[in-house]
């Protein structure tokens, strides 16, 4: 088996009997059998040898995500309002709309922090759950890697929603002209919430748990 | 292995392999072998210095608010905001969900991240540990990831952007400031917790 000279030269956690506190990093031993409730003697977090019940907890948020994702997206965000017309914008036609007024590179950036930035959060959380569920090695630095992309960019899509936000704020001028925010932000911004506490409660070390480097 | 050989080491966050800890030098950034997560990066951690960002940062944080951020002209007519008149908008405006997301992750986050690293730091400048040092330090590593003040800038552009169609629009000083409190809290978001937990544990030793 090709696996076999995939030997870890590095020592692993486990290797050596040691435990990383997951909030304060302290470097502890690990402590005896079944004593899984061991609190990390500098900072008083639980100590966990991988983030408790990640694949429950990580799949629930990220179906919970998804099904907050779809009104997110189908309804629309944000009510302008003017002497003779009402028109009613969704996220794409938001992106639409910037892009026609010449913006092209902000039309860009809402539709990546928006748009994609979800949807590659939630294809690189179901792949990264499958592949860690299967204990594979396959593209171990890659995975790892889109995990921390999925981490660092994830924030980023609550543009779409600080934007409503302060449009709704500012144009305030009765009759004349209006923004009001319509329900689709609030689901965004509850997807945004979701998908994060998702990649937060998956954990990248069993994207190492590979078979070979257990037994 | 000796108990003193426990702090010579490092375990990655990400993977679960274990590292030598070893001096950094300027600049230097020490990566995980195995998966190429940052273990730890040279942080000269002068409370000093890092005492005066925060306590500059506060000040413009305060302005941040305080100022509006973007008026609007129309037919002679003007509407301005602050980051508070958008929070109080979304809350009357049944969105109210948006307003306690955006209160907590553009207000009471960052205030409580500035506060207590301030608070630990005029200690920690006194070779003292700060009274509640652990609860501070445990809220600190919590809400980490749930400040958004450098998104908001760039939200704030593009509301300026859209709104150009259809107003006279001015940037006022509030988007300065915000502008300039995410290069402040970029520069104190890399200070290494780590080295604040360690100067305690040297303390209590
Ligand atoms: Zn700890
Ligand atoms: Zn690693």
């Amino acid at each position: 088996m090709s696996g076999a000279e995939k030997v870890h030269v590095l020592p692993r956690a486990a290797d050596l009997g040691l435990i990383g506190c997951h909030v304060c990093r302290l470097v502890c031993r690990q402590p005896p059998e079944d004593a899984d409730d061991m609190a990390c003697p500098r900072c008083g977090s639980a100590l966990h040898r991988r983030k408790p019940a990640t694949y429950t907890r990580t799949w629930a948020l990220l179906l919970a995500a998804f099904m907050m994702y779809l009104p997110a997206n189908f309804l629309p965000i944000m009510r302008t309002a003017s002497l003779n017309d009402v028109d009613d914008n969704t996220i794409l036609s938001g992106v639409k709309e910037l892009w026609i007024n010449g913006s092209a590179d902000l039309a860009i950036i809402v539709f990546v922090a928006s748009i994609m930035v979800p949807m590659l959060k939630f294809l690189v959380l179901v792949t990264l759950l499958i592949s860690s569920h299967m204990r594979t090695d396959w593209a171990q630095p890659q995975r790892a890697r889109l995990y921390r992309l999925v981490e660092f960019i994830g924030y980023w899509s609550m543009l779409d929603v600080f934007v409503v936000a302060l449009l709704s704020a500012l144009v305030r001028f009765n009759v004349l002209s209006r923004v009001e925010p319509l329900p689709g932000v609030i689901f965004f911004g509850l997807t945004v919430v979701l998908t994060m506490l998702a990649s937060m409660s998956f954990d990248p070390r069993l994207i190492w748990d590979s078979r070979d480097s257990d037994d | 292995m000796s108990t003193t050989s426990l702090e010579a080491l490092q375990i990655c966050e990400e993977c679960d392999t274990v590292h030598r800890r070893r001096a950094m030098t300027r600049g230097e950034v020490g990566k995980c072998a195995c998966c190429g997560a940052t273990l730890e990066h040279f942080h000269s951690l002068n409370p000093n210095t890092m005492l005066a960002l925060v306590f500059t940062a506060f000040i413009v944080f305060v302005q941040a608010n305080l100022w509006p951020i973007v008026t609007l002209g129309l037919n002679g007519r003007h509407s301005s905001t602050t980051l508070w008149g958008a929070i109080i908008t979304m809350w009357q405006s049944s969105a109210q969900v948006i307003a306690v997301l955006a209160a907590a992750t553009l207000f009471f986050f960052p205030l409580v991240k500035m506060l207590s690293i301030g608070w630990l730091l005029w200690f920690a400048r006194q070779r003292r540990c700060a009274p509640g040092f652990v609860p501070i330090m445990v809220t600190l590593h919590y809400i980490g990831p749930w400040t958004m003040s450098e998104v908001f800038v760039l939200g704030a552009l593009v509301a300026i952007v859209k709104a150009k169609v259809y107003f006279d629009v001015v940037a006022d000083p509030g988007i300065y400031a915000y502008a300039v409190l995410t290069v402040l809290i970029t520069i104190f978001a890399r200070v290494d917790m780590r080295e604040l937990w360690d100067m305690r544990m040297k303390d209590s030793a």
